[in-house]
Protein backbone atom coordinates (compact mmCIF):
# COMPACT_ATOMS: atom_id res chain seq x y z
CA UNK A 1 0.00 0.00 0.00
CA UNK A 2 1.65 3.34 -0.96
CA UNK A 3 0.76 6.20 1.23
CA UNK A 4 1.41 9.57 0.14
CA UNK A 5 3.04 12.00 2.25
CA UNK A 6 1.87 15.24 2.88
CA UNK A 7 3.67 18.28 1.92
CA UNK A 8 4.62 20.67 4.92
CA UNK A 9 4.17 24.11 4.43
CA UNK A 10 2.04 24.73 7.66
CA UNK A 11 1.95 28.43 8.54
CA UNK A 12 1.00 30.62 11.45
CA UNK A 13 -0.35 34.27 11.11
CA UNK A 14 1.14 37.00 12.84
CA UNK A 15 0.15 40.72 12.88
CA UNK A 16 1.35 41.48 9.62
CA UNK A 17 1.23 38.18 7.58
CA UNK A 18 1.68 34.59 7.40
CA UNK A 19 5.17 32.78 9.25
CA UNK A 20 6.55 29.69 8.86
CA UNK A 21 8.21 27.89 11.95
CA UNK A 22 11.66 25.91 11.14
CA UNK A 23 11.84 23.41 13.83
CA UNK A 24 15.54 21.09 14.33
CA UNK A 25 15.70 18.70 17.09
CA UNK A 26 18.89 17.40 18.57
CA UNK A 27 18.04 14.41 20.70
CA UNK A 28 19.89 13.00 23.26
CA UNK A 29 19.76 9.30 24.02
CA UNK A 30 21.34 7.13 26.54
CA UNK A 31 22.52 3.60 25.05
CA UNK A 32 20.70 0.30 26.55
CA UNK A 33 23.94 -1.30 27.97
CA UNK A 34 25.35 -2.92 31.05
CA UNK A 35 28.80 -0.96 30.86
CA UNK A 36 29.64 2.74 30.21
CA UNK A 37 30.95 3.34 26.81
CA UNK A 38 34.48 3.77 27.82
CA UNK A 39 35.03 1.98 31.08
CA UNK A 40 33.60 -0.82 32.86
CA UNK A 41 31.39 0.61 35.51
CA UNK A 42 27.80 0.15 35.47
CA UNK A 43 24.56 2.17 33.55
CA UNK A 44 22.10 1.67 36.23
CA UNK A 45 19.96 4.28 37.46
CA UNK A 46 19.64 5.32 40.87
CA UNK A 47 22.33 3.84 42.48
CA UNK A 48 23.77 5.29 45.76
CA UNK A 49 26.00 8.51 44.81
CA UNK A 50 29.87 7.79 43.34
CA UNK A 51 28.92 3.85 43.28
CA UNK A 52 28.81 3.53 39.50
CA UNK A 53 32.23 5.06 38.80
CA UNK A 54 35.50 3.88 37.76
CA UNK A 55 38.58 5.41 38.11
CA UNK A 56 38.49 6.32 33.91
CA UNK A 57 34.93 7.87 34.98
CA UNK A 58 36.37 10.08 37.19
CA UNK A 59 39.18 11.00 35.02
CA UNK A 60 42.22 10.21 37.11
CA UNK A 61 45.03 10.94 35.46
CA UNK A 62 46.99 8.28 33.41
CA UNK A 63 43.48 6.55 32.81
CA UNK A 64 42.92 5.51 29.10
CA UNK A 65 39.65 4.65 27.82
CA UNK A 66 38.46 1.99 25.96
CA UNK A 67 35.36 1.64 23.96
CA UNK A 68 32.19 -1.10 24.52
CA UNK A 69 31.59 -2.90 21.38
CA UNK A 70 28.22 -3.30 22.56
CA UNK A 71 27.41 0.58 22.67
CA UNK A 72 29.33 0.61 18.94
CA UNK A 73 26.33 -1.97 17.79
CA UNK A 74 23.80 0.05 19.51
CA UNK A 75 24.50 3.03 17.44
CA UNK A 76 25.08 0.81 14.45
CA UNK A 77 21.29 -0.57 14.88
CA UNK A 78 19.81 2.56 15.29
CA UNK A 79 21.78 4.29 12.36
CA UNK A 80 19.89 0.87 10.41
CA UNK A 81 16.46 1.54 12.08
CA UNK A 82 16.64 5.29 10.97
CA UNK A 83 17.13 4.16 7.35
CA UNK A 84 20.83 5.82 7.50
CA UNK A 85 24.03 5.33 5.86
CA UNK A 86 26.58 3.44 8.49
CA UNK A 87 30.45 4.83 8.67
CA UNK A 88 32.84 2.42 8.36
CA UNK A 89 35.15 4.52 9.86
CA UNK A 90 34.52 7.03 12.39
CA UNK A 91 36.63 9.66 14.73
CA UNK A 92 36.04 10.39 18.36
CA UNK A 93 37.01 13.63 19.40
CA UNK A 94 37.52 16.00 22.65
CA UNK A 95 34.96 18.49 23.29
CA UNK A 96 36.30 20.94 25.30
CA UNK A 97 34.86 23.25 28.69
CA UNK A 98 34.96 23.18 32.32
CA UNK A 99 32.13 22.15 34.32
CA UNK A 100 31.94 20.59 38.08
CA UNK A 101 30.12 17.63 36.61
CA UNK A 102 32.34 16.52 33.83
CA UNK A 103 35.85 15.96 35.41
CA UNK A 104 38.43 14.93 32.32
CA UNK A 105 37.75 18.93 31.10
CA UNK A 106 36.14 17.43 27.94
CA UNK A 107 33.18 15.33 26.21
CA UNK A 108 34.36 12.19 23.88
CA UNK A 109 32.01 13.01 21.52
CA UNK A 110 32.36 12.20 17.61
CA UNK A 111 32.23 15.92 15.55
CA UNK A 112 33.12 15.17 11.66
CA UNK A 113 33.26 12.19 11.17
CA UNK A 114 30.19 10.29 13.16
CA UNK A 115 29.27 6.79 12.97
CA UNK A 116 26.06 7.33 11.20
CA UNK A 117 24.99 9.79 8.66
CA UNK A 118 21.98 10.96 7.00
CA UNK A 119 18.64 8.84 7.37
CA UNK A 120 15.08 9.33 8.05
CA UNK A 121 12.19 8.97 10.26
CA UNK A 122 8.21 9.40 8.71
CA UNK A 123 6.41 10.95 11.29
CA UNK A 124 2.38 9.99 11.97
CA UNK A 125 0.42 12.65 12.61
CA UNK A 126 -2.68 13.08 14.57
CA UNK A 127 -5.17 13.66 11.69
CA UNK A 128 -3.05 10.73 10.13
CA UNK A 129 -1.34 12.26 7.56
CA UNK A 130 2.11 11.55 7.76
CA UNK A 131 5.21 13.86 6.69
CA UNK A 132 9.58 12.87 6.92
CA UNK A 133 11.79 14.26 9.39
CA UNK A 134 15.47 13.45 7.90
CA UNK A 135 18.37 12.50 9.69
CA UNK A 136 21.44 14.79 9.42
CA UNK A 137 23.67 12.81 11.50
CA UNK A 138 23.91 10.24 14.83
CA UNK A 139 27.22 10.16 17.16
CA UNK A 140 28.35 8.41 19.93
CA UNK A 141 29.12 10.54 22.61
CA UNK A 142 29.93 9.93 26.36
CA UNK A 143 26.98 11.27 29.07
CA UNK A 144 28.12 14.17 32.08
CA UNK A 145 27.45 13.51 35.61
CA UNK A 146 24.96 15.03 37.88
CA UNK A 147 24.91 18.26 40.29
CA UNK A 148 22.53 18.54 42.83
CA UNK A 149 22.17 22.47 43.83
CA UNK A 150 19.79 21.82 46.49
CA UNK A 151 21.46 19.94 49.22
CA UNK A 152 23.31 23.57 50.82
CA UNK A 153 22.61 27.23 50.29
CA UNK A 154 26.49 27.94 49.00
CA UNK A 155 27.29 24.51 47.37
CA UNK A 156 26.43 22.21 44.89
CA UNK A 157 26.79 18.48 45.00
CA UNK A 158 28.19 16.08 42.44
CA UNK A 159 27.63 12.80 41.46
CA UNK A 160 29.49 11.06 38.52
CA UNK A 161 27.07 7.74 38.23
CA UNK A 162 26.21 8.95 35.14
CA UNK A 163 29.27 10.27 33.65
CA UNK A 164 30.72 8.48 31.37
CA UNK A 165 27.31 6.61 30.25
CA UNK A 166 27.03 6.29 26.34
CA UNK A 167 24.64 8.93 24.59
CA UNK A 168 23.47 8.58 20.96
CA UNK A 169 22.89 12.69 20.14
CA UNK A 170 20.59 12.16 17.00
CA UNK A 171 20.11 15.46 14.88
CA UNK A 172 17.26 15.88 12.54
CA UNK A 173 17.32 18.49 9.66
CA UNK A 174 15.13 21.85 10.19
CA UNK A 175 12.10 18.71 8.42
CA UNK A 176 10.30 20.26 11.59
CA UNK A 177 7.15 22.82 11.16
CA UNK A 178 4.88 22.95 13.97
CA UNK A 179 5.13 21.93 17.99
CA UNK A 180 2.62 19.01 17.00
CA UNK A 181 5.22 17.94 14.34
CA UNK A 182 8.09 18.15 17.12
CA UNK A 183 5.71 16.06 19.31
CA UNK A 184 5.05 13.33 16.87
CA UNK A 185 8.91 13.00 15.91
CA UNK A 186 9.96 13.07 19.07
CA UNK A 187 7.21 9.91 19.95
CA UNK A 188 8.32 8.14 16.89
CA UNK A 189 11.76 8.07 17.60
CA UNK A 190 11.39 6.72 20.82
CA UNK A 191 8.93 4.24 19.33
CA UNK A 192 11.99 3.22 16.86
CA UNK A 193 14.54 3.30 19.75
CA UNK A 194 12.21 1.24 22.04
CA UNK A 195 11.47 -1.71 19.28
CA UNK A 196 15.18 -1.51 18.71
CA UNK A 197 16.03 -2.27 21.83
CA UNK A 198 19.13 0.51 21.76
CA UNK A 199 17.24 3.27 24.30
CA UNK A 200 14.34 2.78 27.18
CA UNK A 201 13.14 6.04 26.14
CA UNK A 202 12.11 6.81 29.64
CA UNK A 203 12.23 10.49 29.76
CA UNK A 204 11.70 11.38 33.66
CA UNK A 205 14.90 9.19 34.12
CA UNK A 206 16.58 11.89 31.46
CA UNK A 207 16.96 8.63 28.79
CA UNK A 208 15.86 10.73 26.56
CA UNK A 209 16.24 14.70 26.62
CA UNK A 210 15.84 16.95 23.64
CA UNK A 211 17.50 20.21 22.23
CA UNK A 212 15.46 22.08 19.94
CA UNK A 213 16.13 24.89 17.45
CA UNK A 214 13.73 27.25 16.62
CA UNK A 215 13.77 30.07 14.12
CA UNK A 216 10.82 31.51 12.00
CA UNK A 217 11.01 33.20 8.61
CA UNK A 218 8.21 34.91 6.02
CA UNK A 219 7.53 31.55 3.75
CA UNK A 220 10.20 31.41 0.74
CA UNK A 221 12.44 33.75 2.40
CA UNK A 222 15.86 31.93 3.93
CA UNK A 223 16.82 30.81 7.27
CA UNK A 224 16.02 33.17 9.90
CA UNK A 225 18.14 33.32 13.23
CA UNK A 226 17.59 30.65 15.97
CA UNK A 227 17.56 29.85 19.38
CA UNK A 228 18.25 26.95 20.81
CA UNK A 229 16.25 25.72 23.68
CA UNK A 230 17.99 23.23 25.62
CA UNK A 231 17.42 19.77 27.49
CA UNK A 232 13.89 20.04 27.24
CA UNK A 233 12.38 16.59 29.48
CA UNK A 234 8.96 15.76 28.12
CA UNK A 235 6.92 15.44 25.21
CA UNK A 236 4.49 18.08 26.37
CA UNK A 237 7.52 20.47 27.47
CA UNK A 238 8.88 20.06 23.84
CA UNK A 239 5.46 21.79 22.36
CA UNK A 240 5.03 24.21 25.21
CA UNK A 241 8.39 25.48 24.65
CA UNK A 242 8.35 25.52 20.86
CA UNK A 243 5.08 27.58 21.28
CA UNK A 244 5.85 30.19 23.24
CA UNK A 245 9.64 30.74 21.62
CA UNK A 246 7.94 30.62 18.15
CA UNK A 247 5.55 33.42 19.10
CA UNK A 248 8.33 35.61 21.12
CA UNK A 249 10.42 35.60 18.04
CA UNK A 250 7.62 36.76 15.12
CA UNK A 251 6.15 39.36 17.93
CA UNK A 252 10.35 40.11 18.44
CA UNK A 253 10.50 40.58 14.71
CA UNK A 254 7.19 42.53 13.92
CA UNK A 255 8.09 44.61 16.43
CA UNK A 256 11.27 45.59 14.15
CA UNK A 257 13.19 43.74 16.59
CA UNK A 258 15.91 40.99 15.83
CA UNK A 259 16.20 37.34 17.10
CA UNK A 260 19.44 36.62 18.97
CA UNK A 261 21.71 33.19 18.35
CA UNK A 262 21.62 32.04 22.02
CA UNK A 263 20.99 29.27 24.17
CA UNK A 264 17.85 29.83 25.73
CA UNK A 265 16.01 27.57 28.80
CA UNK A 266 12.44 26.08 29.20
CA UNK A 267 11.32 27.06 32.20
CA UNK A 268 8.19 24.22 32.95
CA UNK A 269 6.33 26.27 35.51
CA UNK A 270 5.80 29.46 33.90
CA UNK A 271 5.71 27.67 30.09
CA UNK A 272 8.32 30.25 28.89
CA UNK A 273 11.83 30.43 27.98
CA UNK A 274 14.47 32.17 28.38
CA UNK A 275 18.24 33.71 27.90
CA UNK A 276 20.89 31.44 29.39
CA UNK A 277 23.49 34.14 29.31
CA UNK A 278 26.02 32.01 31.32
CA UNK A 279 27.03 30.01 28.56
CA UNK A 280 27.40 32.80 25.72
CA UNK A 281 30.47 32.63 25.82
CA UNK A 282 31.38 28.90 26.19
CA UNK A 283 30.77 28.32 22.45
CA UNK A 284 34.53 27.69 21.63
CA UNK A 285 34.73 23.68 22.16
CA UNK A 286 37.90 23.32 20.58
CA UNK A 287 36.98 20.25 19.19
CA UNK A 288 40.48 17.89 18.28
CA UNK A 289 40.89 13.91 17.55
CA UNK A 290 41.32 12.40 20.74
CA UNK A 291 44.82 10.91 21.21
CA UNK A 292 43.33 8.13 23.49
CA UNK A 293 41.45 6.56 20.93
CA UNK A 294 41.96 5.20 17.38
CA UNK A 295 39.53 5.27 14.51
CA UNK A 296 36.71 3.49 15.01
CA UNK A 297 36.71 1.19 12.45
CA UNK A 298 33.78 -1.46 11.67
CA UNK A 299 33.79 -4.06 8.59
CA UNK A 300 30.45 -4.21 6.09
CA UNK A 301 30.20 -8.09 7.51
CA UNK A 302 29.62 -7.01 10.62
CA UNK A 303 27.19 -4.60 9.63
CA UNK A 304 25.37 -6.59 7.81
CA UNK A 305 25.21 -9.35 10.29
CA UNK A 306 23.78 -6.43 12.72
CA UNK A 307 21.20 -5.86 10.02
CA UNK A 308 20.02 -9.31 9.56
CA UNK A 309 18.94 -9.23 13.42
CA UNK A 310 16.97 -6.45 13.81
CA UNK A 311 13.48 -7.10 14.37
CA UNK A 312 10.47 -6.00 12.14
CA UNK A 313 10.20 -1.86 12.97
CA UNK A 314 7.24 0.02 13.55
CA UNK A 315 6.56 0.99 9.82
CA UNK A 316 6.91 -2.19 8.43
CA UNK A 317 4.79 -3.51 11.31
CA UNK A 318 1.92 -0.82 10.01
CA UNK A 319 2.43 -2.00 6.21
CA UNK A 320 2.05 -5.31 6.91
CA UNK A 321 -0.81 -5.08 9.90
CA UNK A 322 -2.60 -2.95 6.73
CA UNK A 323 -1.84 -5.57 4.32
CA UNK A 324 -2.23 -8.93 5.90
CA UNK A 325 -5.18 -7.66 8.74
CA UNK A 326 -7.22 -5.01 6.70
CA UNK A 327 -6.71 -2.40 8.98
CA UNK A 328 -7.00 1.42 8.55
CA UNK A 329 -3.79 3.27 8.71
CA UNK A 330 -5.24 4.93 11.45
CA UNK A 331 -5.67 1.67 13.68
CA UNK A 332 -2.29 0.23 12.74
CA UNK A 333 -0.48 3.33 13.49
CA UNK A 334 -1.82 3.31 16.73
CA UNK A 335 -1.06 -0.51 17.25
CA UNK A 336 2.56 -0.24 16.00
CA UNK A 337 3.51 2.94 18.68
CA UNK A 338 4.04 0.80 21.38
CA UNK A 339 5.42 -3.01 20.78
CA UNK A 340 3.77 -4.55 23.34
CA UNK A 341 0.49 -3.16 22.00
CA UNK A 342 1.00 -4.51 18.33
CA UNK A 343 2.41 -7.92 19.89
CA UNK A 344 -1.06 -8.30 21.92
CA UNK A 345 -3.24 -7.60 18.82
CA UNK A 346 -0.95 -10.07 16.93
CA UNK A 347 -1.82 -12.74 19.14
CA UNK A 348 -5.62 -12.13 19.20
CA UNK A 349 -5.81 -11.53 15.71
CA UNK A 350 -4.26 -14.86 14.98
CA UNK A 351 -6.30 -16.96 12.83
CA UNK A 352 -9.09 -14.28 13.48
CA UNK A 353 -10.72 -11.57 12.22
CA UNK A 354 -8.26 -8.56 12.08
CA UNK A 355 -11.21 -6.25 12.13
CA UNK A 356 -13.09 -7.37 14.81
CA UNK A 357 -9.56 -7.93 16.47
CA UNK A 358 -8.45 -4.49 16.11
CA UNK A 359 -12.13 -3.04 17.83
CA UNK A 360 -11.61 -5.26 20.75
CA UNK A 361 -8.08 -4.25 21.53
CA UNK A 362 -7.96 -0.13 20.28
CA UNK A 363 -11.35 0.43 21.86
CA UNK A 364 -12.61 -2.05 24.40
CA UNK A 365 -9.25 -3.07 26.03
CA UNK A 366 -7.06 0.30 25.29
CA UNK A 367 -10.12 2.40 26.33
CA UNK A 368 -10.72 -0.05 29.62
CA UNK A 369 -6.46 -0.01 30.03
CA UNK A 370 -6.70 4.12 29.63
CA UNK A 371 -9.74 4.95 32.30
CA UNK A 372 -7.61 2.97 34.63
CA UNK A 373 -4.33 4.18 34.09
CA UNK A 374 -2.65 0.87 33.33
CA UNK A 375 -0.23 -0.50 30.44
CA UNK A 376 -0.62 -3.43 28.15
CA UNK A 377 1.32 -4.98 29.75
CA UNK A 378 -0.68 -4.87 33.14
CA UNK A 379 -3.83 -6.16 31.54
CA UNK A 380 -6.02 -8.15 33.39
CA UNK A 381 -7.36 -9.54 30.40
CA UNK A 382 -5.19 -12.01 28.41
CA UNK A 383 -4.61 -12.02 24.18
CA UNK A 384 -5.72 -15.79 24.68
CA UNK A 385 -9.01 -14.76 26.86
CA UNK A 386 -9.61 -11.57 24.45
CA UNK A 387 -8.99 -13.97 21.37
CA UNK A 388 -11.09 -16.24 22.54
CA UNK A 389 -14.06 -14.28 23.37
CA UNK A 390 -14.08 -12.62 19.65
CA UNK A 391 -14.34 -16.46 18.67
CA UNK A 392 -17.74 -16.56 20.40
CA UNK A 393 -18.79 -13.76 18.92
CA UNK A 394 -17.72 -14.85 15.28
CA UNK A 395 -19.30 -17.77 15.27
CA UNK A 396 -22.91 -16.34 17.02
CA UNK A 397 -22.76 -18.05 20.61
CA UNK A 398 -22.93 -14.71 21.63
CA UNK A 399 -24.07 -11.01 20.52
CA UNK A 400 -21.22 -8.00 20.24
CA UNK A 401 -23.24 -6.66 23.35
CA UNK A 402 -23.22 -9.63 25.56
CA UNK A 403 -19.54 -9.89 24.47
CA UNK A 404 -18.92 -6.68 26.48
CA UNK A 405 -20.38 -8.41 29.26
CA UNK A 406 -18.36 -11.55 29.25
CA UNK A 407 -15.41 -8.61 28.81
CA UNK A 408 -16.43 -7.13 32.42
CA UNK A 409 -16.42 -10.07 34.11
CA UNK A 410 -12.46 -11.44 32.41
CA UNK A 411 -11.76 -7.94 33.53
CA UNK A 412 -13.05 -8.22 37.25
CA UNK A 413 -12.70 -11.93 37.71
CA UNK A 414 -10.85 -13.07 34.80
CA UNK A 415 -11.57 -17.00 33.79
CA UNK A 416 -12.15 -18.65 30.33
CA UNK A 417 -14.80 -16.73 28.07
CA UNK A 418 -16.78 -19.86 27.02
CA UNK A 419 -16.78 -21.41 30.81
CA UNK A 420 -18.65 -18.34 31.58
CA UNK A 421 -21.22 -18.01 28.81
CA UNK A 422 -22.49 -21.44 29.29
CA UNK A 423 -22.16 -21.38 33.04
CA UNK A 424 -24.23 -17.88 32.94
CA UNK A 425 -26.58 -18.86 30.74
CA UNK A 426 -25.41 -15.78 28.00
CA UNK A 427 -25.49 -17.78 24.99
CA UNK A 428 -27.21 -15.93 22.24
CA UNK A 429 -30.54 -17.38 21.57
CA UNK A 430 -30.60 -17.89 18.19
CA UNK A 431 -34.06 -20.63 18.30
CA UNK A 432 -36.45 -18.45 16.30
CA UNK A 433 -39.15 -20.12 18.46
CA UNK A 434 -38.21 -18.21 21.34
CA UNK A 435 -37.56 -15.15 19.43
CA UNK A 436 -40.51 -15.30 17.71
CA UNK A 437 -42.66 -15.46 20.93
CA UNK A 438 -40.97 -12.30 22.44
CA UNK A 439 -41.29 -10.65 19.19
CA UNK A 440 -45.28 -11.35 19.27
CA UNK A 441 -45.51 -10.34 23.00
CA UNK A 442 -44.02 -6.66 22.09
CA UNK A 443 -46.16 -6.15 18.96
CA UNK A 444 -48.99 -7.63 20.92
CA UNK A 445 -48.45 -4.67 24.06
CA UNK A 446 -47.78 -2.10 21.45
CA UNK A 447 -50.41 -1.43 18.96
CA UNK A 448 -49.94 1.88 18.77
CA UNK A 449 -46.56 1.61 18.10
CA UNK A 450 -47.23 -0.64 15.43
CA UNK A 451 -49.47 1.82 13.45
CA UNK A 452 -45.76 4.44 12.92
CA UNK A 453 -43.60 2.13 12.10
CA UNK A 454 -45.64 1.08 9.36
CA UNK A 455 -45.18 5.30 8.64
CA UNK A 456 -41.74 5.31 9.59
CA UNK A 457 -39.65 2.40 8.72
CA UNK A 458 -36.81 3.76 11.19
CA UNK A 459 -39.46 2.98 14.31
CA UNK A 460 -37.83 -0.79 13.90
CA UNK A 461 -35.23 -0.13 15.74
CA UNK A 462 -37.52 0.74 18.70
CA UNK A 463 -38.82 -2.78 18.48
CA UNK A 464 -35.81 -4.19 18.63
CA UNK A 465 -34.74 -2.99 21.90
CA UNK A 466 -37.84 -3.99 23.02
CA UNK A 467 -37.34 -7.41 21.88
CA UNK A 468 -33.78 -7.33 23.23
CA UNK A 469 -34.79 -5.83 26.49
CA UNK A 470 -37.53 -8.92 26.67
CA UNK A 471 -34.39 -11.62 26.22
CA UNK A 472 -32.10 -10.31 28.41
CA UNK A 473 -29.35 -9.27 25.36
CA UNK A 474 -29.33 -12.80 24.11
CA UNK A 475 -31.57 -13.07 21.40
CA UNK A 476 -29.31 -12.79 18.00
CA UNK A 477 -29.68 -9.31 16.60
CA UNK A 478 -30.11 -10.51 12.84
CA UNK A 479 -32.87 -12.94 13.84
CA UNK A 480 -34.76 -10.02 15.61
CA UNK A 481 -34.32 -7.50 12.70
CA UNK A 482 -35.77 -10.15 10.54
CA UNK A 483 -38.76 -11.40 12.26
CA UNK A 484 -39.07 -7.91 13.13
CA UNK A 485 -39.18 -6.89 9.34
CA UNK A 486 -41.51 -9.44 8.51
CA UNK A 487 -43.98 -9.07 10.91
CA UNK A 488 -44.03 -5.42 10.93
CA UNK A 489 -44.35 -5.46 7.15
CA UNK A 490 -41.75 -2.72 6.44
CA UNK A 491 -39.18 -2.93 3.90
CA UNK A 492 -35.55 -2.66 3.97
CA UNK B 1 51.14 33.56 11.75
CA UNK B 2 50.89 35.67 14.93
CA UNK B 3 48.94 35.67 18.53
CA UNK B 4 48.04 39.34 19.93
CA UNK B 5 47.32 40.35 22.99
CA UNK B 6 43.45 39.33 23.24
CA UNK B 7 44.14 36.12 22.31
CA UNK B 8 46.31 35.70 24.59
CA UNK B 9 43.84 35.72 27.15
CA UNK B 10 41.18 34.71 25.63
CA UNK B 11 43.04 31.11 25.26
CA UNK B 12 44.34 31.74 28.93
CA UNK B 13 40.66 31.94 30.16
CA UNK B 14 39.40 29.04 27.91
CA UNK B 15 41.81 26.80 29.34
CA UNK B 16 40.87 28.46 32.82
CA UNK B 17 44.88 29.61 33.34
CA UNK B 18 45.10 32.88 35.35
CA UNK B 19 47.57 35.19 33.93
CA UNK B 20 49.09 38.19 34.78
CA UNK B 21 49.66 41.00 32.36
CA UNK B 22 53.73 40.46 32.34
CA UNK B 23 53.08 36.63 31.37
CA UNK B 24 50.85 37.58 28.55
CA UNK B 25 53.22 39.58 27.04
CA UNK B 26 55.64 36.82 26.72
CA UNK B 27 53.34 34.46 26.18
CA UNK B 28 52.45 36.45 22.87
CA UNK B 29 55.85 36.17 21.40
CA UNK B 30 56.32 32.94 22.61
CA UNK B 31 52.76 31.23 21.25
CA UNK B 32 53.31 33.28 17.94
CA UNK B 33 56.84 31.59 17.73
CA UNK B 34 55.39 28.16 18.23
CA UNK B 35 52.29 28.88 15.45
CA UNK B 36 55.06 30.12 13.21
CA UNK B 37 57.46 27.70 13.25
CA UNK B 38 54.09 24.81 12.83
CA UNK B 39 52.94 26.82 9.92
CA UNK B 40 56.20 25.49 7.86
CA UNK B 41 54.09 22.45 7.57
CA UNK B 42 52.01 24.47 5.31
CA UNK B 43 54.53 24.52 2.69
CA UNK B 44 54.01 20.70 2.24
CA UNK B 45 51.13 19.84 0.00
CA UNK B 46 49.26 17.18 1.77
CA UNK B 47 46.04 17.34 -0.23
CA UNK B 48 46.69 13.71 -1.14
CA UNK B 49 47.93 12.28 1.84
CA UNK B 50 45.31 10.60 4.69
CA UNK B 51 45.84 12.29 8.13
CA UNK B 52 48.19 10.08 10.29
CA UNK B 53 45.93 8.25 13.12
CA UNK B 54 48.23 5.77 14.54
CA UNK B 55 52.08 4.69 13.91
CA UNK B 56 51.90 0.95 14.31
CA UNK B 57 49.57 -1.05 12.67
CA UNK B 58 46.69 -1.59 14.95
CA UNK B 59 43.46 -1.76 15.25
CA UNK B 60 40.83 0.11 18.36
CA UNK B 61 41.15 -2.39 21.19
CA UNK B 62 36.92 -2.89 22.37
CA UNK B 63 35.74 -4.26 25.64
CA UNK B 64 32.85 -6.56 26.10
CA UNK B 65 29.58 -5.07 27.60
CA UNK B 66 30.08 -6.30 31.27
CA UNK B 67 30.44 -4.46 34.23
CA UNK B 68 33.88 -4.70 35.98
CA UNK B 69 34.77 -1.52 37.64
CA UNK B 70 32.84 0.90 40.32
CA UNK B 71 31.70 0.14 43.77
CA UNK B 72 34.62 2.34 45.11
CA UNK B 73 33.01 6.01 45.62
CA UNK B 74 36.06 6.26 48.80
CA UNK B 75 38.47 5.91 46.36
CA UNK B 76 36.62 8.18 43.80
CA UNK B 77 36.26 10.92 46.37
CA UNK B 78 39.45 10.21 48.38
CA UNK B 79 41.33 13.33 46.99
CA UNK B 80 38.47 15.55 46.47
CA UNK B 81 38.81 18.84 48.34
CA UNK B 82 34.95 18.69 49.65
CA UNK B 83 33.35 15.44 49.90
CA UNK B 84 30.29 14.67 51.54
CA UNK B 85 28.18 11.70 52.08
CA UNK B 86 30.43 10.77 48.74
CA UNK B 87 29.44 13.11 46.63
CA UNK B 88 32.00 15.76 45.41
CA UNK B 89 31.02 19.13 47.05
CA UNK B 90 31.86 22.56 44.74
CA UNK B 91 31.14 26.11 45.08
CA UNK B 92 27.53 26.53 44.05
CA UNK B 93 27.12 26.60 40.68
CA UNK B 94 23.37 27.38 39.17
CA UNK B 95 21.86 28.58 35.56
Amino acid sequence: MQETVEKNDLLIAGETGDWEVIIGMEVHAQVTSNAKLFSGASTGFGAAPNSHVSLVDAAMPGMLPVINSECVAQAVRTGLGLKAQINLTSIFDRKNYFYPDLPQGYQISQYQQPIVGEGEVIVDLLDGTRVVVGIERLHLEQDAGKSLHDQHPKKSFVDLNRSGVALMEIVSKPDIRSSEQAKAYVSKLRTILRYLGTCDGNMEEGSLRADVNVSVRRPGDPLGTRAEIKNVNSIRFIGQAIEYEARRQIELLEEGGEVVQETRLFDAKTGETRSMRSKEEAHDYRYFPDPDLLPLELTQDWVDSLKSDLCELPDEKRERFIRDFGLSPYDASVLVAEKERADYFEAVADGRDGKLAVNWVNNELFGRLNKEGLGITDSPVSADQLGKLIDLIADDTISGKIAKDVFDILWTEGGDPAEIVETRGMKQVTDTGAIEAAVDEVIAANPDKVEQAKEKPQMIGWFVGQVMKATQGKASPQAVNALLKDKLGVEE
Amino acid sequence: MSVDRATVHRIAKLARIAITEEEAARLEGELSGILDWVAQLDEIDTADVPPMTRVADMKMKMREDVVTDGDCADDIVANAPEADDDYFVVPKIVE
